[in-house]
This record gives C-alpha cells, structure tokens and sequence, in this order.
C-alpha cells in the first residue's frame, strides 16, 4: 500500500487533489481510498487530505499517520502544524515552492530522504500561468507522477479530465505537464552532478 | 459498474435507481452530498417521476415524507445528528403509523459541545423509536443496504433507517460497484403499499389509542421487527444471487471461528479492525470480529450462536449512554446471558466525536483485554491526565466554568492538539 498525504489550506483544492490522484490509480485497476480531514473547510484554513493505494481492497479507515509521500501545497504551514508528521525514512517529499529548501529552513528533512526523492516544485507559479488562478494542485499531481513513478502521467490527465472537462481541465493539464517536465529536470541535472 | 466515485454520491445514484417519488430534503453535515446528488439527478432528468422537496427543517423532511408514504409514495429522505433529534416526534410518527420510508443517517456526533465529526450517537438516541437499522461497514455495502432497504421497509411496512458513518464514508472517494437499472428493478418490486390514503377507498390512518388497544398495536410492531430477522438474512441471500455480491444480512464473522476474542463492532471501524486482526493472527493471537449490520432488531440468536465459543468478547463502539455504559455492550450482554459458560464482556468506547480509531489503539486494547481486563467502561485513548487535571480543579473551585472550554483551554497550554 502506498499513503500519501496532502497539507494546504482551504481554497487550493486540497481534497480535489487527493480525489483526482485516487481516481487516477482507479484508471490503472488499483484499488484508492482518497478522504479529506474532516475539518470545517473554511479558505485559508488549513487542510489535509489522505489517498491510499493499493493493488487489493483497502479496508483500513484511520488517517494516514505514516506516510510515503507528502506533498504540501502551502509551505507556509511548517509554522503552523507538523506537517512532517510520521514521513517514512523511504519516503517522497513534494514542495509547491519558489524557495529552496535552505531558504524554507527544512534542509535537513529533505536531506535525511534517499537521493532524488525530495522536490521543490513552484506549482502555483504554473497554476497562475496556466489556469490564471493559484490553484497548484492538478500539477503538483503531474509533478508527483515523475518524482514516484507511482501513476503515470496519462492517467493524471484523464483524471484531470473527469474532474473539470473542457477549457479548465486543459489549463489544469498543461500545468501538471509543466510541473511533470520541471521536476524531471531536476532529477536530471541532480543525477548528473 | 466500477466507478472510482465519493460514498455519499454513489448512495444518491443507488437510492435513485430505487425510484422513490418522494425526496424530502433539508441539509446537515455530513449526509448533505446525498441529497444534493439526488437534486442533481432529479434536475437533470435522470430520476423521473419524482418530486423534489425542499422543506424548511428536518422536522418538516420527514413529516412531508410521512403524508408522502400514507398517500402511496416510495418516500425518502435523509439526516444526521441535531436534524435526527429535531425530527424526534415523527422519527416515532413514521414507525408507529407503519409506513415503509427509508431514510440515510450520516452518523454524526451530538452536542453540545458541538461536533461535527463521526460516531453513533445520533443512531443510538433513535435505537428505540421502532425503525430498523441497519450499518454499512463499507462504502459498497451503503450502496447495497439502500436497495435493501426499500425492499424490506416496503415488504414489513416499516420505516428503515440505513447508518453510514459520516465522512469515513460520506466523504471517501473509492472504487463502487454502481449496479444496474435493470438489476434493481429485478430485485425491487413496484411499492405496493400495504395500507394507503386513496379517495376512492376512503380510511384514516393515525387513529388515537386507548389503554384497551395501545399494548396490542406496540405488540404488532415488536412482531414486525422479530419477522425482520427472517426477512433481513433471506433479502441478503436475494441480494447476492441478484447482484453477484454479499452485503447485509443481521450479522457477519470474520476469522471468528476459532477465536478465543472475539470484537463485537459495528460500521466502518470493522475495517481496521479487519486488518488489525490479520496484525495479532500473525503473531498466533486467535482473534475474530463479528460485525453487527442489523443493530434493529437485535440479533440476539445469531449473535450468541457467534460467540458461544469465545473466552472473551470486545465490544468496541462509538456511542455512550452517560451513566450505563456502551449501549451495544449492553445489547451484547443480552445475548451472551443465557450461555452456559458466557464469555467474559469488555466494553470499549471508541472514536467519540471523529477521533480517529487507530490500529495501534486497537492492539493495545485487545492485548489489554486478554492480559489485564478493565472494570466498567474502557474510553480508548482517554487523555488521563486532562481529566484528572479537571476533576481536581473543579473539587477545588466552586465557579469552575464550563467544561469544554476548560478542557481546550488546558489542551492549548499544554500545546497538544485538541483533535486526534
């Protein structure tokens, strides 16, 4: 089973988030589970939500306190809850930042990861291009599918797809492709040096 | 067909398929998506001959659900929490007057203090108005007691109410299998209501009773109920051969045949349980669960058949009478009784408010009944010492202010988190 949880605040589409990669694993005949936090969804509030996979029934109903994937949607949030919480020593680190991980003071975090499996992605910055509004979650989904391998990217678009048909899900489309190409970059200048 | 689809969505496409004439719809967190989703398919065109209310309280839902069925119509509606108590007096209404609505509890908690979050107290404080109820473990199983539930309210004339945990399940996007048109109308017959206001046929329903018959009418409807544990297995077993698939039924076991524990629990927390269980398995700990779908009528039968052979039972449930106890330990206990040599009973309380039930908990709980069993009531995961810290202050200080307040108040200082 593979756990991934998602912080951001009320407003980014934090819980879409989750329910579009739950339905792009659906796509590939897993099994997903995708829940929010159950909070009073207010804008700007913060918000997590939860998406299991697995290849068998997911019958487990607690929340995701280990997981092998976050992604944070808003780091302004490491001063306000651990967002860190219970990550797995093997796990992935997705950060929707312009900032550089000395710069957001959790160097350490990442560094203490495999190689490879921390990244910053400023998926706002291609959410505003894209879409013209910041809501970076669609491509911090194509941005997930390069860093895991765990979808692939054509199943985030189908997924994108269902969520918002038409003009917006292409706008959505565009921005996850964008994110998916930057961090392959990454990976790429990073395997290099 | 599979569809990747929220709980709450996939039940309003079920009950649609059902064809009800009658929605009454008034919205409270968290069963709000299921009527919405019904609104949405009665609007587009998907459900005809359906009439879409939107009435102005929870008690007007089901007082215009309860004129609905007395007139003919498969009527339906849906609540949770504070709606459920608001409705209180028609919740008896529907059941007295035998009329076979079906209605959707997003088991939310009771205030105050208020919270929105997930347990059963809402379905407890109804235990007794006279409707059946039923628990959906999974997601898919709300799905399938929905169609069931029709069937059965419809064939004993009696209200049912189908329990589904709110947000756990309401709010969770999985893989649902979302049945046929063609298959629910094979399995679900047109209603033919059993008594019914029709100008042609002039009759009164709703008559006042006296002492000479009160007794002999509340007879009947204890009677009905004790049917309903017939129907209810013959329905699941109808069920499968139609669907292809088990769902429903009084009661389930899982790995329960040779365990020396046995958990006794009902709704979604069964999942976890699930895989704490297969957890202590591997370690040789011989543990089983029963998961209780019919909680009305109570199972008794079936339920002490299930744990006859059990050392210990483990009640975990997320309700509290304040003052007696776990209410489904006490259901429990009346099926254990009569058992030549009855299992040892312990009661946990779990989950109240939407803290989360953990696996972690669950071990420590079970381990704990084995090894060293509580007196009275276990609450899983209480903060001893936020209690202890209160009870203390409150003996010191007459003026001692509200509770809740308190509690959060302490919480924050000590920077532990008041959820979870």
């Amino acid at each position: 089973m593979f756990q991934v949880r998602i912080h951001g605040r009320g407003g980014q589409g934090v819980v879409t988030g989750a329910e579009m990669l739950s339905v792009a694993a659906f796509f590939e005949g897993r099994h997903a589970q995708a829940f929010p936090s159950f909070g009073s969804e207010r804008t700007g509030a913060p918000v997590v939500a939860f998406c299991r996979i697995a290849d068998k029934e997911i019958r487990l109903r607690e929340p995701i306190l280990e997981p092998d994937c976050l992604i944070v949607q808003d780091p302004t949030l490491f001063k306000v809850i651990d967002v860190f919480g219970g990550l797995r020593g093997d796990g992935y680190l997705l950060i929707n930042t312009n900032k550089t991980f000395s710069e957001l003071h959790i160097r350490e975090i990442a560094e203490r990861l495999p190689k490879g499996h921390a990244v910053i992605v400023p998926a706002t910055e291609f959410a505003l291009k894209h879409i013209g509004r910041p809501v970076p979650n669609a491509a911090l989904l194509g941005a997930f599918a390069a860093l895991t391998q765990f979808v692939r990217l054509d199943s985030v678009e189908r997924a994108i797809e269902e969520a918002f048909p038409g003009k917006i899900g292409a706008a959505n489309i565009a921005a996850a492709r964008e994110a998916r190409e930057f961090v392959l970059m990454q990976q790429h200048a990073e395997s290099a040096a | 067909m599979l569809k990747q689809i929220e709980g709450s969505h996939a039940m309003a496409e079920a009950i649609a398929m059902c064809r009800p004439e009658v929605i009454c719809a008034y919205p409270i967190t968290p069963q709000t998506h299921i009527v919405e989703g019904l609104g949405e398919l009665v609007k587009g065109g998907s459900l005809v001959n359906c009439e879409y209310i939107n009435v102005e309280s929870e008690f007007a839902a089901l007082s215009v659900a309860i004129g609905a069925s007395a007139a003919g119509a498969r009527a339906y509606t849906a609540t949770a929490s504070q709606g459920l108590l608001f409705m209180a007096e028609a919740v008896y209404n529907a059941s007295g007057l035998g009329l076979p609505i079906v209605m959707t509890l997003g088991n939310r908690a009771i205030g105050a203090p208020i919270n929105i979050w997930n347990d059963h107290s809402d379905a407890m404080s109804m235990r007794d108005a006279g409707w059946l109820q039923l628990s959906a473990e999974t997601n898919q199983e709300a799905v399938d007691l929905h169609i069931q539930a029709f069937k059965l309210a419809e064939e004993l004339s009696m209200p049912v109410m189908v329990c589904v945990d709110g947000f756990i399940l309401t709010h969770a996007m999985e893989r649902i299998d979302i049945p046929g048109q063609e298959q629910v109308d094979a399995y679900l017959p047109p209603y033919d209501p059993v008594q019914v206001l029709d100008p042609s046929e002039p009759a009164s329903i709703g008559a006042m009773v006296g002492p000479e018959a009160f007794t002999e009418v509340r007879f009947l409807a204890h009677y009905k109920q004790t049917l309903a544990l017939k129907l209810i297995p013959e329905f699941s077993d109808e069920f499968r051969k139609t669907f292809g698939r088990e769902s429903g039924g009084l009661l389930r076991t899982y790995r329960a045949e040779d365990a020396d524990m046995v958990v006794v629990a009902m709704g979604s927390v069964c999942g976890t349980i699930k895989d704490t269980i297969d957890e202590m398995r591997e370690d040789g700990i011989r543990i089983g669960l029963v998961i209780i779908v019919s909680f009305r009528p109570f199972p008794v039968d079936a339920l002490r058949n299930a744990l006859a052979g059990a050392n210990d039972v483990v009640v975990v449930e997320k309700s509290i009478a304040v003052g007696m106890g776990g209410q489904l330990a006490n259901n429990v206990d009346v099926a254990l009784r009569n058992l030549p040599r009855p299992p040892r009973l312990h009661s946990s309380v779990a989950g109240l408010g939407g803290r989360a039930i953990t696996r972690v908990s669950l071990h420590h709980l079970f381990r704990q009944a084995s090894v060293q069993p509580w007196e009275g009531t276990n609450f899983l995961d209480l903060n001893e010492r936020v209690v202890g810290r209160e009870i203390h202050r409150t003996r010191k200080t007459r003026r001692s202010g509200p509770t809740a307040e308190n509690i959060l108040r302490q919480m924050a200082e000590s920077g532990r988190p008041a959820a979870e």
